[in-house]
C-alpha cells in the first residue's frame, strides 16, 4: 500500500529552537492515524508541514505523492481542520458553504447541505454565534466537503466538552467509512484516539518515538515484571522503553518481535493508553537525555 | 477568490461608495454656479460664499484623509487581521494557493480603492478648478492648485496615494501579523513619505525653470528681515508658479547678501506709541526706489527657480508614477514575505 504522508529527515526550527527534528515517517494510504503528545511536542508543527502551512527547515515530505500546498491541485487533496477550528465569525453557515464551493474543485455541495442540515445547524446563523461543538462540526464539514484525499485535523476536540467531543469523532469515523478519506488527527489525550485510530505516531520533545499500526504497536509491547534485573540482562531483540525499579522488583516496557521465553517474568499485554504513556515517561536513552532529563525524574520520583 | 473578496468587503465598499456619491451630489450642485461665477469675475475671491470657501477647504482636508484612511483601515486588517483570527489556517488550505489568495484580495482592495478616491479626487479638482488660485483683489486668494499642499489634493496623485497607502499597510500587516499596530505604524511611514516627498523630492521631479531679473520696484514683490537683521527680497512672480528658490545673486552670479549700506533704505521701525505719518510712508517708499535702483547698478539680480504652472500635469504623472512603482515594490515584497517567511 503506497504512502498518503511521507517525512524524510524532516526538521522544522523557530528562530533557535526545533520544534521538530529528524522526523522520518511512513502514513500508509487508508489510515486513521492519530498523532499524540504532550503539549509543545511538536505535533501542531508536523501537521502544519503536512499540510503545506509550514515549510521544512531541513529533509523532504511528500503528501499525496506532492509537495504540500504546492498548487491548486496539491491543496484540493488534502483538508485542514486547523486548532480551535478557526472560522469567519462574520459570516453565516451558508457563507461558509458557498466559500467552499467557490473556492475548491472537488467541493461537495449536497454533501455539505446534507451534513449541516443532520447537524441542526442553521445556515443563516453567522459563525461567532455557533458553540464551541457546532463550531468544529462546522469546519469539519468544510474539510470533508473538500472531498480530499487526506484530511487533517489539529487537536480537533481540545476545546470540546465531551458530549460534544464524542458527537465530533463520532461524525468523523462515519465520514471516514462512508468516504474512504485517510485521517491524520492529533491530540494529546489517548483516551481521544484510541476508539477511531488504526495508526499511531508518538511525538516527544519534537522528535517521534515510535509509530506504527495499533495492531503491530500492541502485538510487539509487553509489560515486563519480575525480580530486580540489569537493563544489560535482557536479550538483544528486546529493546528497553520504559523501566521502574524498587529495591527487589523490576518493571520493564519493552519492544520485540520474538516472543517472551524467560519464565523469571510475568507478562502482561498492554492497553493503547498505557503504550503511549511507556514513550511519554521513557527513560531517557544518552542521545535525547539532556533535552527529556527533568520529564524522566518528575516521573519516576 | 473573487466571491469571497467581495463578501468580505461589500459592508466597506457600499460605505465608501455611498459616501463619495454624497460628496459627488454636493459638488455638482454647487459646482456650476461656482464656475460661472469665476468665468464672469477677475477677483473671484472677494465673492466667495461661507460655503464655498468650506467646501474648497473640506475638499482639501476629504482629500487629504481619504487616501490614507482607505488605505490602513483596509490594508492594515487585509491580512493581519486572518493571521491574528487564525482564519488564515482556514483560508490557506482552500484550493488557492497563497499567492492567488493574496493576489486577488488585494487586487480587489486596490481596484475599490483606485474607483472611491478616483471619483472622489476628480470630482473635487473638477469643483475647484475654477477657483483654485483665484485672487482677491486687495489681499488674499486661494493658493494654486501647484502649490504643495493642494497639488497632493487633486487631480490622479491622490488615487496613487491611496494604492500606496493600501499596499504599504498590507505589507505591515503582514510583517507585524496584528492590525492595530499595523496601522499605526503604516500611519507613521505613511505621513513620512507624504512630508518628505514634496520638501526633497517633488521639486526634482521634473526640470524646474529659472530665471533671473533685474531689481526694481516693479519687479519685487517685498522684503523681509529676519531676527538676525538679514534683509532677503522676493520677487514678484506670475500666480500658479510654484517658487523654489528666490535669492540675490552679485554681479558674477554669485548667492549673495544684500550690502550693508542697504539697511539704511528701511524706514525706521515704528516705535511705540509713535503715530505714522502718511507723508513718511511716502518718503520711505521713495528711499526704498532709488536703493533699489542702486543695488540694480551695482549687479546685483533676483535668480528665482520655481516650477511654471504649465508643469501641474508633468508633475502629477511623475508623481504618481513614482507612487506606484513605490506600491509595485511593496505588493512584490508582500509576495515574497507570504511565501517565504509565513511559513
Amino acid at each position: 500500500m503506497s504512502a498518503i504522508v511521507r517525512t524524510e529527515g524532516v526538521g522544522k526550527k523557530y528562530r533557535r529552537r526545533w520544534a521538530l527534528q529528524d522526523c522520518t515517517l511512513d502514513i500508509p494510504e487508508g489510515r486513521v492515524c492519530g498523532l499524540v503528545g504532550p503539549n509543545g511536542a511538536g505535533k501542531s508543527t508536523l501537521l502544519g508541514l503536512t499540510v503545506g502551512l509550514l515549510s521544512p527547515t531541513v529533509g523532504s515530505i511528500e503528501v499525496c505523492g506532492g509537495q504540500p500546498a504546492v498548487s491548486s491541485a496539491q491543496l484540493a487533496k488534502v483538508g485542514f481542520v486547523a486548532q480551535d477550528t478557526p472560522t469567519y465569525a462574520g459570516l453565516t453557515v451558508a457563507d461558509h458553504l458557498r466559500m467552499g464551493a467557490h473556492l475548491n474543485p472537488r467541493w461537495d455541495d449536497a454533501a455539505a447541505r446534507r451534513r449541516i442540515d443532520r447537524l441542526g445547524l442553521d445556515l443563516r446563523r453567522r459563525a461567532g454565534q455557533l458553540s464551541g461543538g457546532q463550531r468544529a462540526q462546522l469546519a469539519l464539514t468544510l474539510g470533508l466537503a473538500k472531498h480530499p484525499d487526506l484530511l487533517v485535523l489539529d487537536e480537533p476536540v481540545a476545546s470540546l466538552d465531551p458530549l460534544a467531543r464524542r458527537e465530533f469523532l463520532q461524525v468523523l469515523m462515519e465520514a471516514v467509512a462512508e468516504e474512504g478519506v485517510s485521517v491524520l488527527l492529533s491530540s494529546h489525550l489517548v483516551s481521544d484516539l484510541e476508539r477511531v485510530c488504526d495508526h499511531l505516531i508518538v511525538l516527544v520533545d519534537s522528535q517521534v518515538k515510535v509509530s506504527g499500526d495499533v495492531d503491530e504497536l500492541l502485538d510487539t509491547h509487553h509489560r515486563l515484571s519480575g525480580p530486580l534485573r540489569e537493563e544489560q540482562g535482557l536479550p538483544s531483540d528486546q529493546s528497553v522503553v520504559w523501566s521502574s525499579h524498587t529495591d527487589r522488583q523490576s518493571t520493564y516496557v519493552v519492544r520485540t518481535d520474538s516472543p517472551i521465553l524467560d519464565p523469571a517474568w510475568s507478562v502482561t499485554p498492554l492497553g493503547l493508553e498505557d503504550l503511549v504513556l511507556a514513550y511519554l515517561t521513557a527513560t531517557p536513552t544518552p542521545s535525547s537525555a539532556s533535552a527529556s532529563a527533568g520529564r524522566g525524574l518528575e516521573v519516576l520520583r | 477568490m473573487i466571491w469571497m473578496s467581495w463578501r468580505q468587503a461589500r459592508t466597506q465598499i457600499v460605505a465608501v461608495l455611498a459616501l463619495v456619491g454624497a460628496a459627488c451630489i454636493w459638488l455638482a450642485a454647487t459646482g456650476p454656479a461656482l464656475a460661472r461665477l469665476a468665468h464672469r469675475n477677475t477677483y473671484v475671491y472677494d465673492l466667495l460664499s461661507r460655503n464655498d470657501r468650506l467646501l474648497f477647504n473640506g475638499g482639501i482636508a476629504v482629500l487629504a484623509l481619504a487616501p490614507a484612511v482607505l488605505g490602513i483601515f483596509w490594508g492594515g486588517p487585509l491580512v493581519a487581521r486572518e493571521l491574528e483570527t487564525g482564519t488564515y489556517r482556514l483560508a490557506w488550505n482552500q484550493s488557492v494557493t497563497r499567492r492567488r489568495w493574496l493576489a486577488v484580495k488585494l487586487g480587489f482592495a486596490v481596484a475599490a480603492t483606485v474607483v472611491a478616491v478616483g471619483i472622489l479626487t476628480l470630482a473635487i479638482t473638477w469643483w475647484a478648478h475654477p477657483i483654485d488660485g483665484a485672487l482677491g483683489s486687495r489681499h488674499g486668494g486661494l493658493p494654486s492648485r501647484l502649490s504643495p499642499i493642494p497639488f497632493a489634493m487633486r487631480g490622479i496623485v491622490p488615487i496613487a496615494y491611496a494604492v500606496f497607502a493600501l499596499v504599504l499597510a498590507t505589507l505591515v500587516g503582514l510583517v507585524l501579523r496584528r492590525s492595530l499596530p499595523a496601522m499605526a505604524v503604516t500611519l507613521a511611514l505613511y505621513a513620512f513619505v507624504q512630508i518628505a516627498v514634496p520638501l526633497w523630492v517633488r521639486p526634482h521631479l521634473v526640470p524646474s525653470t529659472s530665471t533671473t531679473t533685474v531689481i526694481s520696484a516693479g519687479t519685487i514683490d517685498g522684503l523681509s528681515m529676519d531676527d538676525a537683521g538679514t534683509i532677503t527680497l522676493s520677487t514678484r512672480v506670475a500666480p500658479g508658479n510654484w517658487v523654489l528658490t528666490d535669492q540675490t545673486v552679485d554681479a558674477h552670479g554669485r548667492p549673495a547678501a544684500l550690502p550693508t549700506w542697504f539697511n539704511s533704505c528701511l524706514p525706521p521701525p515704528p516705535g511705540p506709541g509713535q503715530a505714522r505719518s502718511q507723508a513718511g510712508a511716502v518718503t520711505s517708499r521713495g528711499t526704498l526706489d532709488r536703493c533699489l535702483t542702486r543695488l540694480d547698478r551695482a549687479g546685483y539680480r533676483q535668480h528665482v527657480v520655481y516650477q511654471p504652472a504649465s508643469h501641474f500635469w508633468p508633475l502629477q504623472w511623475v508623481e504618481t508614477s513614482l507612487y506606484l512603482a513605490g506600491s509595485a515594490l511593496l505588493c512584490f515584497l508582500s509576495f515574497w514575505w507570504i511565501r517565504h517567511r509565513l511559513a
